[in-house]
């Protein structure tokens, strides 16, 4: 699994490593983690560029839970997407099973099982899921042969309609394929795969369901909403019934049991409450995340917005428009906070009313 | 004790533009602010002074607009005549004066006669001035106020010689800086102002007759056509107050007068306001007729009206709430004015800058909500103007909502 340097999810990843940010109350990686097992995944090769030491305990427990062994594989220096492959050669290359790749930020059902006996049909040495966008001129597209799955090219960002169906950033690989990466900067997408696709040796999945790379605030709470309907359409039980909790309203919540719920609240559609946090009377929440140990006072209103751990949004403040709020920031009572990114431990007590980055004293628009 | 008679010069309804869209519905001397209608807070301070007989209110609004509040301050002020006389034609501030000058004049004839404007918030020290007047030998005293530096230019700006408060020079907007005291729109006159007034109303008309240029009229105003030669004559004197002061001009305003009067009234008549309460942060006037959920939280500086429903939960702050309107479940309204028969929806946020001193060009502080403006739940208005009948269901910022 290759992790990214993780700027775009600050400043939530100032405090704690990507991977271990929450989403939909599981950290990113446990999410992939469990998929990857459910598969029959027995080692885990995480490249990292830095080895923080919360990772690596949060990770040990997970390898007991799981009994599976998890390797970080450190870049000295930046490898680039297809680099730290060549980097783990001696785990990924120990036997003939074919591995899989994943990019930490990408959000789906993670259909592993299906993808590997997919793989295991057709017998060549590599397989890309891929997922249809709306809009594929943003996207590198993948186009296969017609009337099968073999990858033809690919065309990055396309000015005219060639197809829809783009890289969903999950591939599976015999480990033949590390004979074509070197141990030097490489990059995936744009070295090996066409090498790959030239020999005939790529296919192509469709993912079913949805698809949502969630690097950027913005994207984090669209594929939490993605997520939840996921959930809905799913009938899990670990959404709160609206049948049970007359608070809820317009489904799609969900709530860690430990979490404190005033029944005055009204809460949803697409709201994730995470352990401990404490939500007041008259709190009115909708798509917005709250994570674990926060605090939402009395008859306060938020959406579309991420309130970081520890933190606590004050009586009849309004907070909206992609805010996010980092660990244990403070904002005053009724203030109006309007797509404001605030840096860990702040205390906000003026409004905030147009979109911008509270560091410290000096502040920067964005 | 010599006989006084007060005069409130209120204009008409094309004076009270700044304040649109509040005054569409209801005249500018009727705008509660503090629970009370404008005019009612010198009127007030007159029923105060000591031999004051008649109060007579002038101005352009048709008598049917002030008969009702001409009745109830006659009931709440039994002991002084209290009228309305309406003028037709502009004459300018002094003219008006002149044309009732019988009506003011009338027995008991008045020694002394107070002028004073409406648009204007203070402590009106009638008595004060009545004293400073009764010390000296001139025609009449002004109220002078300080203003700061940079606004002084915007009023009528005062010289005075300060041991003997006798005003030596006076400028209506001068164009560079002369005083930080400014014309506070009090005055007491002797009742010779009206041979002062006639005197200044020949000079006028023997200049239009020699200069071409100088266009023949009828209007006349008393800060430059009176006070300003009066000045000049060594006839004005000054009494300067220390008390607070604020122009009532545009709606936004109206919140800081609104405030002030709240406490002034804390001091002076505690009972009119609402008790203090941990959700009633103190000076707030509650209208009795108002239904106020128990866990709202009002206040400070807030005033709301007759027949206004205040839903459980609710937040307000710094505002005033007008007549038969309804803020619903955990609304919040911060810094604004919301106008009669308004419906503010759950969760709907309205929300003001506080007036700025100087007014910017363009920008919108406190937002207004006209008559019958409804919000729809969880939207939010923030600086805007809204006029009347308007149904808002999305985000509004920095707008005037036609």
């Amino acid at each position: 699994m290759k992790i990214n340097t993780t700027i775009r999810l600050r400043p939530l990843t100032l405090s704690w490593p990507k991977p271990l940010v929450e989403f939909c109350n599981k950290a990113m990686i446990l999410h992939q983690i469990e998929a990857l097992v459910k598969a029959g995944v027995k080692d885990i090769v995480l490249a990292v560029n830095y080895r923080p030491e919360v990772m690596v305990s949060v990770l040990k427990k997970t390898e007991e839970e799981f009994g599976i062994n998890i390797h970080f594989s450190v870049e000295t220096e930046p490898l680039g997407t297809a680099g730290p492959l060549a980097l783990a050669r001696d785990i990924l290359g120990k036997d003939d099973t074919p591995f899989f790749v994943l990019n930490s930020d990408v959000t789906c059902v993670y259909p592993f099982e299906a993808f590997r006996d997919f793989h295991a049909a057709h017998g060549a040495e590599g397989s890309i899921m891929v997922t249809k966008v709306a809009e594929p001129s943003a996207y590198g597209v993948v186009v296969t042969k017609p009337g099968s799955t073999v990858i033809d090219r690919f065309v990055e960002k396309p000015v005219e309609f060639v197809g829809n169906r783009i890289n969903a950033g999950i591939y599976i690989f015999n480990p033949s394929v590390l004979n074509r990466i070197k141990l030097e900067p490489t990059s995936i997408e744009k070295d090996t795969f066409p090498a790959i696709a030239a020999d005939q040796q790529l296919h192509s999945f469709d993912l079913p369901g949805f698809w949502m790379d969630v690097g950027q605030p913005k994207d984090y709470l669209s594929g939490t909403c993605l997520y939840l309907s996921h959930l809905t359409s799913t009938h899990s039980p670990l959404l709160t019934d609206p049948k049970t909790n007359k608070w809820v309203y317009g489904g799609n919540v969900l709530v860690d049991p430990s979490a404190e719920i005033d029944p005055t609240a009204v809460i949803g559609p697409n709201v994730v409450i995470g352990p401990d946090a404490k939500i007041g009377p008259g709190v009115r929440l909708q798509r917005c995340v709250i994570l674990s140990n926060a605090v939402v006072r009395d008859h306060a209103w938020i959406a579309n917005s991420i309130i970081g751990w520890n933190s606590n949004v004050g009586r009849w403040t309004r907070v909206e428009n992609i805010t996010v709020l980092g660990d244990d920031v403070t904002i005053k009572d009724e203030l109006y906070v309007n797509g404001a990114s605030v840096l860990p431990h702040k205390s906000i007590s003026t409004s905030i009313t147009e979109p911008r980055i509270v560091m410290c004293k000096c502040n920067f628009s964005i | 004790m010599s006989v006084t008679k007060g005069v409130l010069l209120i204009g008409g309804p094309s004076k009270g533009t700044r304040m649109r869209p509040l005054t569409l519905d209801c005249p500018k001397p009727l705008l509660p602010i503090a629970g009370k209608p404008m005019i009612w807070h010198p009127l007030s301070a007159f029923a105060k002074v000591p031999g004051l007989t008649e109060v007579i209110i002038i101005g352009f609004y048709e008598d049917s607009v002030m008969s009702g509040f001409i009745k109830e301050v006659k009931r709440e002020f039994p002991n002084i005549g209290i009228s309305y006389l309406r003028e037709y034609k502009a004459l300018g501030t002094a003219g008006g004066l002149y044309h009732f000058r019988d009506s003011i004049l009338r027995p008991p004839v008045p020694q002394n006669i107070f002028i004073c404007n409406i648009d204007i918030c203070s402590a009106f020290p009638f008595q004060e001035l009545l004293q400073l007047h009764s010390s000296h030998r001139g025609v009449g005293t002004i109220m002078g106020v300080n203003v700061k530096k940079e606004t002084a230019q915007k009023y009528g700006c005062i010289v005075t010689e300060p041991e003997s408060s006798l005003m030596v020079h006076y400028v209506e907007k001068p164009d560079s800086w002369i005083s930080n005291t400014v014309n506070g729109g009090v005055y007491l006159f002797d009742k010779s102002l009206f041979d002062e007034i006639r005197k200044a109303m020949d000079e006028k008309t023997a200049r239009a007759a020699e200069d071409p240029l100088v266009k023949p009229d009828e209007i006349l105003r008393l800060e430059q056509d009176v006070i300003a030669p009066l000045a000049a004559a060594k006839k004005m004197y000054v009494y300067e107050c220390k008390d607070f002061w604020r122009q009532i001009k545009t709606a936004a305003s109206a919140v800081t007068a609104n405030s002030l009067y709240l406490a002034r009234i804390q001091k002076t008549n505690p009972d009119f306001l609402a008790k203090s309460s941990p959700n009633v942060i103190s000076p707030v006037y509650i209208d009795s007729s108002a239904t106020i959920d128990p866990t709202a939280k009002i206040g400070p500086n807030v005033a709301i009206g007759p027949g206004v429903t205040v839903g459980a939960g609710v937040r307000v702050k710094d505002a005033i709430i007008l007549e038969g309107t309804n803020l619903e479940q955990h609304s919040c309204v911060l810094n604004s004015i919301v106008g009669a028969n308004c419906n503010v929806g759950a969760w709907a946020r309205v929300d003001g800058k506080p007036e700025p001193e100087t007014d910017v060009k363009g920008q919108i502080s406190v937002t207004i909500l006209a008559t019958e403006v409804s919000l729809a739940p969880e939207t939010l208005v923030r600086s805007c103007i809204v006029l009347p009948n308007k149904s808002l269901n999305r985000n509004s910022a920095n707008e005037v909502l036609l």
